[in-house]
């Protein structure tokens, strides 16, 4: 047991956090204006491969070697962005089901990478590997001051700005702002795309960061996690930066716990059952808390101007 | 001040505004009265650009302005309060009031220089609230006042309130209209749109009278009285008080003993109340609001958890305090709730299936067996009978409740509750958002019914409906009861006093 509690654990939790981090983020902006984040999978599927894509293509195409990386993440902000918005207009022009238009978003990105990297690649699948010194920086130390910046400008930004005011009023109850005079379809669209941006790179943290290329589903889950640790968070930044840190420290347990912890008899723990404990522990949490947490009081509600 | 010209509103195939034309001068208090329905909401919403007018012109100081949002109207100078606060619940004072009009800059929000500026506004208009308290702890009067300080804050000269009086205590009515003179003092416009006629009497200065999506007239406050108004808005002769004859009393068909309720949380609502209800009368309870009368209520229809009740509950003889909401209804109990929208109506559901509710379990209106399908035929004809005698519009069963207004929905109620011949009915605010026409025949019922030998106990927040109907008024205070009086002949300042002192 003793292997698994070391410095370096520390390290890979802030690590496996971080895309967790940035989509959260990403969903509390878009959630705290009232309009449900289910899509943010999607968005970091989007953001991932897009990322990988580009990068590999400023890599060899136009030979920009340690710059490449960075296009690479303005490459995933961008794809974030433009699926966050078509999921904008859906759910605030078109007035959809968020949930049914999330969940299309998020069947649809199962497949568009594996199309496009068939069309660009040749591949099933993967964009082609990219070379170690060509990805984002992964020293745990920059990444958590980066990460504390970003929380506090946006706990900043909440609750210190009228932006932020203006955006939680949407979501707690959109007819007051529109009698006060404050556009709650812009708001909104503002919330939903600046989820995109945040969960797009956090997408491209994961393919160009935590690994050097795309695969097939590789964001495995961590949009739904980045939900759960939104609301296991209250929707506010800090304790959704504390959820997102247990759900990374858990991911990370697990991964140290291959092969170093056995069962009295002597056996492995099969693999399979320690790769459960970040979506068990995601389960749990949510059964055990979402009553108690109260989400903003208009999310998932379209706003219908005239009855 | 504020014209409008020619306005006309159509929601699909309803006409709600029809070549609206209003004047309202700089400086006065002009009311805006109607049925409900009658489209005077309609007509303020288009002023404050909630919704643009299909046609017609809105002038401002004398000026054709486009009002698209109420963003524009804000800008112009115009404030309104809905009858519904548009207040953020889980926000403060302060930030509700500088929503959409922040101080300071984009990039910092200046809550303090804002809290100081509504401190100062507080004081000018005696609208005392604290700036850093979140609205959901505050009282309804006191959130009333943040939305005028809203409309304040952004330096409206005219305000338009819209039934700013209907979740008012009478005492908070009172110091309402102090408010009221003061800013017309202060140079401010106020419209205010009621169908309270002793209120459109007691603060305007002008009325429009508005019937059916029509304006039908236009007068001054001093050249006019309630009947003529109540005529106007109803468009036919209205009587105004009840008439009814001596009540014939019987045994005590409910009865109190010492009863207490506590809630979940520990507070003791009601506290040691005896009384009794005889067949052929109507008790009255007198009361500000949130005084215990909705405790009671539902303690006596079996809402409340039999824990959380001390005493007894006594019908025909009979301790029913661990009695089932249900098994209560085939004791003969009816309910008429205060809330009609909470505990009276599915409103997604039609009128024909709100029509059986509470029966909608048993013969005739399930069939095979007793209880195993329900039966469309029994049920369209018992709404039929019901919306026809009590003259439910539209009648069409087939339409949800929802789309009824306010004094439709609670006939549909109380023809409901009418058509299982109650042994007992309590009955809580009957009238509450109903129209004059609408209250007139209810009261009628609710005397019909009493002359039938039910026996009726009567909750309302409104004095005159209480003292007019009851034939014996008992007035609770903190949950006790602070005294009994008899109707005829107590005097509103009498009844008042006890129900502000309790004693």
């Amino acid at each position: 047991m003793r292997d698994v509690f070391t410095l370096s654990l520390i390290a890979s939790t802030i690590r496996l956090a971080t895309p967790l981090v940035l989509a959260a983020l990403g969903g509390l902006f878009s959630e705290r204006s009232g309009v449900i984040n289910i899509a943010l999978e999607g968005k970091m599927l989007a953001g991932a491969f897009t990322a990988a894509a580009v990068t590999y293509a400023a890599d060899t195409k136009l030979g920009m070697g340690n710059a490449s990386p960075w296009v690479g993440l303005l490459g995933g902000l961008v794809a974030g962005l433009f699926i966050a918005f078509i999921y904008a207009v859906s759910c605030i022009r078109f007035k959809a089901d968020q949930v049914v238009s999330g969940a299309a978003i998020n069947i649809l990105m199962l497949g568009i990478p594996g199309f496009l990297s068939g069309a660009f690649f040749l591949s099933s699948g993967s964009t082609p590997q990219l070379p170690k010194d060509h990805l984002l920086p992964q020293s745990p130390v920059v990444i958590a001051i980066t990460i504390l910046i970003l929380v506090a400008l946006i706990w900043y930004v909440l609750y210190k700005t009228p932006f932020g005011l203006r955006l939680r009023s949407v979501g707690e109850k959109p007819e007051a702002a529109d009698a006060a005079g404050v556009s709650v379809s812009k708001l909104r669209y503002s919330g939903v795309l600046l989820a995109g941006m945040l969960a797009g790179i956090g997408g491209a943290y994961l393919s160009i960061g935590q690994s050097s290329l795309f695969t097939r589903n590789m964001t495995a889950g961590r949009g739904f996690i980045a939900l759960a640790a939104l609301i296991f968070g209250k929707w506010r930044p800090v304790q959704t930066l504390l959820a997102c840190l247990l759900f990374g420290f858990t991911e990370a347990v697990s991964i140290q716990m291959q092969g170093a912890v056995k069962l009295p008899s002597g056996e492995d723990i099969p693999v399979q059952f320690i790769n459960m404990v970040p979506y068990v522990l995601t389960i749990v949490v949510l059964a055990g808390f979402i009553g108690s947490s109260r989400p903003p009081r208009a999310l998932g509600v379209p706003y219908q101007k005239e009855k | 001040m504020l014209e409008l010209r020619e306005i006309t509103k159509r929601f699909g195939d309803v006409l709600a505004n029809d070549h609206v034309n209003i004047v309202v001068k700089p400086g006065t208090i002009h009311a805006i009265v109607g049925e409900n329905g009658a489209g005077k909401s309609t007509a303020m919403r288009i002023a404050y650009g909630f919704y643009t007018a299909d046609s017609g012109e809105i002038l401002v100081d004398g000026q054709v302005r486009e009002i698209r949002s109420p963003h524009d109207a804000i800008a112009l100078g115009i404030g309104m309060v809905h009858q519904h606060f548009m207040l953020v619940e889980t926000m403060t004072v302060a930030e509700n009031i500088v929503l959409g009009a922040e101080p300071g800059s984009s990039f910092a929000l200046d809550l303090k220089s804002a809290a100081a500026q509504i401190r100062q506004l507080s004081e000018e208009f005696k609208l005392a609230v604290n700036p850093n308290e979140p609205v959901e702890h505050l009282s309804v009067g006191q959130q009333q006042r943040v939305e005028l300080l809203k409309a304040l804050y952004r330096h409206a000269k005219l305000l338009i309130l819209d039934e700013p009086t209907a979740v008012l205590t009478p005492l908070e009515v009172e110091e309402f209209f102090g408010i009221l003179r003061r800013m017309r003092a202060q140079g401010k416009t106020v419209i205010i749109i009621t169908h309270k006629l002793s209120e459109v009497l007691a603060i305007s200065d002008e009325v429009t009278v508005m019937r059916d999506g029509k304006v039908v007239g236009g007068v001054q406050t001093k050249d006019t009285n309630a009947a003529e108004l109540a005529r106007m808005m109803v468009g036919r002769e209205v009587l105004l008080r009840v008439e009814k004859p001596d009540a014939d009393v019987g045994r005590a068909a409910l009865e109190v003993r010492n009863l207490s309720v506590t809630t979940a949380t520990g507070a003791k609502r009601v506290d040691n109340i005896s009384f009794q209800v005889r067949t052929g009368e109507i008790v009255g309870i007198a009361g500000v609001e949130g005084n215990g009368q909705t405790e009671l209520i539902e303690a006596l229809a079996g809402l409340v958890e039999p824990a959380q009740i001390t005493g007894e509950i006594i019908i025909d003889g009979k301790n029913i305090n661990a009695v089932s909401a249900r098994a209560r209804r085939e004791l003969g109990i009816s309910h008429i709730p205060e809330d009609r929208h909470r505990r009276g109506l599915l409103l997604d559901f039609n009128l024909a299936e709100n029509s059986i509710l509470g029966v909608h379990y048993r013969p005739p209106i399930t069939r095979l067996a007793g209880n195993v399908f329900l039966d469309d035929g029994a049920i369209r004809r018992r709404a039929t009978e019901i919306i026809e005698a009590f003259d439910v519009r539209p009648r069409n069963a087939a339409l949800p409740a929802r789309s009824l207004s306010g004094g439709n929905q609670q006939k549909l109620i109380i023809g409901r509750e009418y058509h299982v011949n109650p042994k007992v009915l309590l009955v809580s605010q009957p009238t509450r958002g109903v129209d004059i026409g609408a209250i007139e025949f209810i009261h009628r019922q609710l005397v019909k019914l009493r002359d039938q030998g039910c026996a009726i106990l009567l909750v309302s927040a409104e004095l005159e409906e209480v003292t007019s109907l009851s034939d014996r008024l008992l007035v609770v205070h903190d949950g006790k009861i602070a005294g009994e009086v008899d109707p005829k002949v107590a005097t509103l300042e009498e009844i008042g006093l006890l129900m502000t002192r309790g004693h």
